[in-house]
């Protein structure tokens, strides 16, 4: 048998809803509503109704249980023939990353033709789950043949049982938030309160500017009422932000440089994105926006290894940067998740480390600095939210769409995740 | 609501006590289906003209019982009349006569097609005065019609005849159900372009049809109807209206171009996607249209401005740009309105773009056809859209009811049905046309 020849796996465009914050716009729907909707305006936008697609995939991190097939129901209830094979991925707020990335290496391996990856996520519709141990009990009363059985695993229940189990952004293992965590690596590498704020302007200024020019026309499709980001504060100044009090850190008193102004909010919505090969974009008279050249996964110890839990993608762009020969500064765009504004100013400097790069990258030089004009130039996640694993889809969308634009270069895209993981990935544009 | 009273006084006790008091009793309409019959009975021909015989021998091909000069004791389904050899007023007499006689026996959903000439300034006058007569002949039997009956007029230039293309197409428009809300009117024949389609219920098959304000009313309909007639359809409303949009796309197979069509760059974006994706651009709906009303003494420059940027300024750059881009084909079918021919309080900036709207149409004709394309515009009189269901009730009821000669507001449907048949290939030959579906409103010429 021959191996499979590789081939290019292409972006084709994107689709998502507005991101809402938590308890707004979107407080009524539900993760299948919002992949739903995401989802029908990509067939809207590229003609998909009854297509057969080759498959759908991407997830959602926080998940009712009945949801164990989230996406499969979403291409139910949409316009595409329902005979288009559909399955959910998780890797928390890498969930899209990875149901992208893993969907283009398919149609690279001729597997697939076509393919829709993304993600959702919503806050204000949680699975509330029973504590344990009513959940043990109840367990106990399936169980119970008898009636003298029955009611002896009801009388075990007492008020406390009742109270719910809210999901939350907290490490199970060292029952630390995530903001709490990354304030500790912001501390470790003396990212200040100015440059977290400053990242954020940033990054509203240029959100509000990208809607300006109608860059989102084709990116993003109205839902529930809501046309915009309704996180974006076109009007934000750092005197505004420099009034924010510290909301993660706490305990560093002075020290706490984290505000809710330079760390995303809870938010809610969907994001998808359109891949195929080049022969089904040409048949198909679809644009091709920009290759999707290559991903990498990295995960660290920050449980007892004493590396920061949302530092893996520093870890990851090295790997992947060495297997493509490429440097750092290659690289036309940057697309760096902001998680919180510390994780974004926190993997630059590392990568300027040269003690961090030998030592734990295990590189002879430092990956250096970067042309801090190519980051985030349409805004990212701390102006439009971070509806966890619909992050993924909206940079890959957006990015590729700047490429097209560009047309030239390459992006780097970067995106941390819960437990200490992250995935990067090469977009690349097409000549 | 309009559904409603219509039940009422059609029905039952509710019928007969209606016709007691003397109440309006507005009929249902008899609208377009693909399977249903062109016509509900037989056609009648009355009169002479050079190329009757041709005209009668279409009609046979499409299925219709069709009777010269006398239909006996037939109910009738269709009357046309050949009025354009009459020379003087006094010729009148024997036709008119007869099509009194022939309209006792029309049925519900009966169409009269009057053909007839322009009148002209160089005209001898007493040829003049018979063409003007006919005009009024026509408006009046519009008026005089019962059971959802229309009467209408094709009016043949120099050089065209009852056969012409154009001339059938507009015959057989007028007899179909798509022209249920068009009463009272006159589509003039120009040229002898035009071409039929092979299917009649596919008139736009391989076309690419782009509709501009497309995600609700009546732009919706339009795009819906295109589509139904063959069309591939792009659909084009503001990105804040893009969920509607998407509705709308999906459910006719469409795809969805977010633009705002007061944008620099708004054409260059339409024909980048239509050609882009569906490989050409046959067909754009100006559509798009806002109001925002105002006595004028109290007009204030955000409402005025806004209105003619999106109604008229936008229509006006944007077929500059087609025509610079040579478009080989290429039809426009926009929206006027009857406030742009009659006026309508509160609505001077509306009025402005509207009007303006019917002076670009005519002045666009000769530039459009240069390329082998045309220009047309429909104004829609009272439509029940999702706008109109704002204005009060008993406002409603008098507007819907009361002025038009067909007793009841429009649907988006029929305003889409003729924008589909001028945008045909069938219509070329009535290039520059402005056709008003109102149902034969009072106000308006």
């Amino acid at each position: 048998m021959s191996q499979p020849s590789v081939r290019n796996a292409v972006i084709i465009g994107g689709n998502r809803i507005p991101f809402a914050r938590s308890n707004t716009a979107y407080v009524n729907a539900s993760n299948q509503d919002m992949f739903t909707a995401a989802l029908e305006g990509l067939v809207a936008r590229y003609g998909l109704q009854g297509q057969r697609i080759g498959a759908v995939s991407g997830g959602a991190v926080l998940k009712h249980s009945k949801n164990f097939n989230l996406i499969r129901e979403a291409v139910l209830g949409s316009s595409l023939d329902h005979a288009t094979p559909a399955y959910d991925v998780q890797m928390a707020c890498a969930t899209g990353m990875e149901a992208i990335g893993s969907l283009a290496n398919k149609i690279k391996l001729g597997q697939l033709e076509s393919a829709i990856g993304g993600g959702v996520d919503t806050t204000s519709d949680a699975p509330i789950a029973v504590s344990d141990s009513l959940r043990a009990i109840l367990m106990e009363l399936s169980r119970a043949r008898t009636t003298k059985a029955k009611l002896g695993a009801l009388a075990k229940i007492r008020p406390g049982h009742l109270a719910p189990a809210a999901p939350g952004t907290g490490e199970p293992r060292t029952g630390l938030s995530m903001g709490d965590h990354q304030a500790i690596t912001t501390k470790k590498w003396g990212i200040t309160r100015e440059a977290q704020d400053e990242l954020a302007l940033a990054s509203h200024k240029n959100l509000a500017a990208a809607y300006d020019r109608g860059f989102f026309n084709d990116l993003i499709t109205p839902f529930n009422g809501l046309a915009k980001d309704n996180n974006l504060r076109a009007d934000s100044s750092m005197e505004k932000l420099a009034k924010l009090k510290p909301a993660f850190g706490k305990n560093l008193g002075e020290e706490a440089t984290m505000t809710a102004g330079n760390s995303t909010p809870l938010t809610d919505g969907a994001s998808t994105v359109l891949l195929g090969s080049e022969e089904y974009a040409q048949a198909n008279d679809l644009p091709m926006l920009a290759n999707f050249v290559d991903f990498e996964a990295a995960a660290v110890d920050f449980v007892h290894g004493g590396e920061g839990l949302l530092m893996a993608p520093a870890y990851a762009t090295a790997r992947m940067l060495k297997r493509n020969n490429l440097t750092l500064q290659d690289f036309d765009f940057y697309e760096i998740h902001e998680a919180f504004a510390g994780t974004v100013l926190s993997t630059l400097k590392a990568w300027e480390d040269e003690e961090f790069c030998r030592e734990k990258l295990g590189l002879e030089a430092p990956l250096g600095a970067i042309d801090r004009s190519k980051l985030n130039v349409n805004g990212s996640s701390l102006a439009a939210g971070h509806p966890f694993a619909a992050t993924g889809g909206r940079i890959i969308a957006s990015t590729a769409k700047m490429l097209h634009e560009k047309g030239s270069g390459r992006a780097l895209i970067s995106v941390c995740a819960a437990g200490g993981q992250g995935v990067v990935a090469i977009l690349e544009a097409r000549n | 609501m309009a559904d409603k009273y219509m039940e009422l006084v059609n029905t039952g006790l509710t019928k007969k006590l209606a016709t007691m008091l003397g109440l309006p009793r507005p009929p249902r309409l008899r609208r377009y289906s693909p399977d249903a019959a062109l016509l509900p009975g037989p056609v009648l021909i009355l009169g002479a003209s050079a190329k009757a015989q041709e005209l009668s021998d279409t009609l046979v091909s499409w299925g219709l019982d069709v009777r010269r000069h006398d239909a006996g004791e037939a109910k009738l389904g269709g009357l046309v009349l050949l009025l354009d050899e009459l020379e003087r007023p006094t010729d009148l007499s024997p036709l008119m006569l007869a099509a009194g006689q022939a309209l006792r026996k029309l049925l519900p959903g009966g169409r009269v097609v009057a053909f007839s000439r322009p009148a002209g300034d160089d005209d001898e006058p007493q040829l003049s005065a018979v063409r003007q007569g006919i005009d009024g002949v026509v408006r009046s039997m519009g008026r005089e019609m019962r059971g959802g009956a229309t009467a209408n007029g094709i009016v043949l230039e120099a050089g065209t005849t009852v056969a012409s293309p154009s001339a059938l197409a507009a015959l057989r428009f007028f007899f179909s159900g798509r022209s249920a809300y068009v009463d009272g009117q006159f589509l003039t024949v120009r040229t002898n372009d035009g071409v039929l389609p092979a299917d009649f219920a596919k008139p736009l098959a391989g076309k690419v049809a782009v509709v501009t304000g497309a995600a609700r009313g009546i732009g919706a309909a339009i795009a819906k109807t295109l589509s139904r007639d063959g069309a591939q359809v792009v659909v084009v409303d503001m990105p804040a209206a893009g969920e509607a949009l998407a509705k709308v796309a999906n459910s006719i197979g469409a795809t969805t171009l977010q633009l705002d069509v007061t944008a620099e760059d708004a054409a260059q974006q339409i024909m980048d996607h239509a050609i882009g994706r569906h490989g050409s651009l046959d067909l754009v709906i100006h559509n798009a249209g806002i109001t925002r009303d105002k006595l004028l003494a109290n007009m204030d420059a955000g409402r005025w401005d806004s209105v003619i940027a999106v109604n008229i300024a936008s229509q006006l750059r944007m077929n500059e740009a087609f025509l610079a881009a040579k478009l080989p084909g290429l039809r426009i079918v926009s929206l006027a309105s009857t406030s742009g021919i009659a006026g309508n309080r509160g609505q001077t900036n509306y009025a402005a773009s509207k009007g303006g709207v019917i002076g670009m149409v005519h002045a666009s004709a000769k530039l459009f056809a240069e390329n082998g394309g045309s220009i047309a515009a429909v104004a829609p009189g009272f439509i029940e859209t999702e706008m109109t269901a704002k204005i009060p009730l008993g406002t409603r009821t008098v507007a819907r009811m009361v002025l038009p000669s067909l007793m009841q507001g429009g649907l988006p449907v029929d305003v889409a049905e003729a924008i589909s048949f001028l945008g045909s290939d069938a219509a070329a030959g009535l290039n520059g046309q402005v056709l008003r579906v109102c149902g034969q409103s009072l106000v308006g010429a």
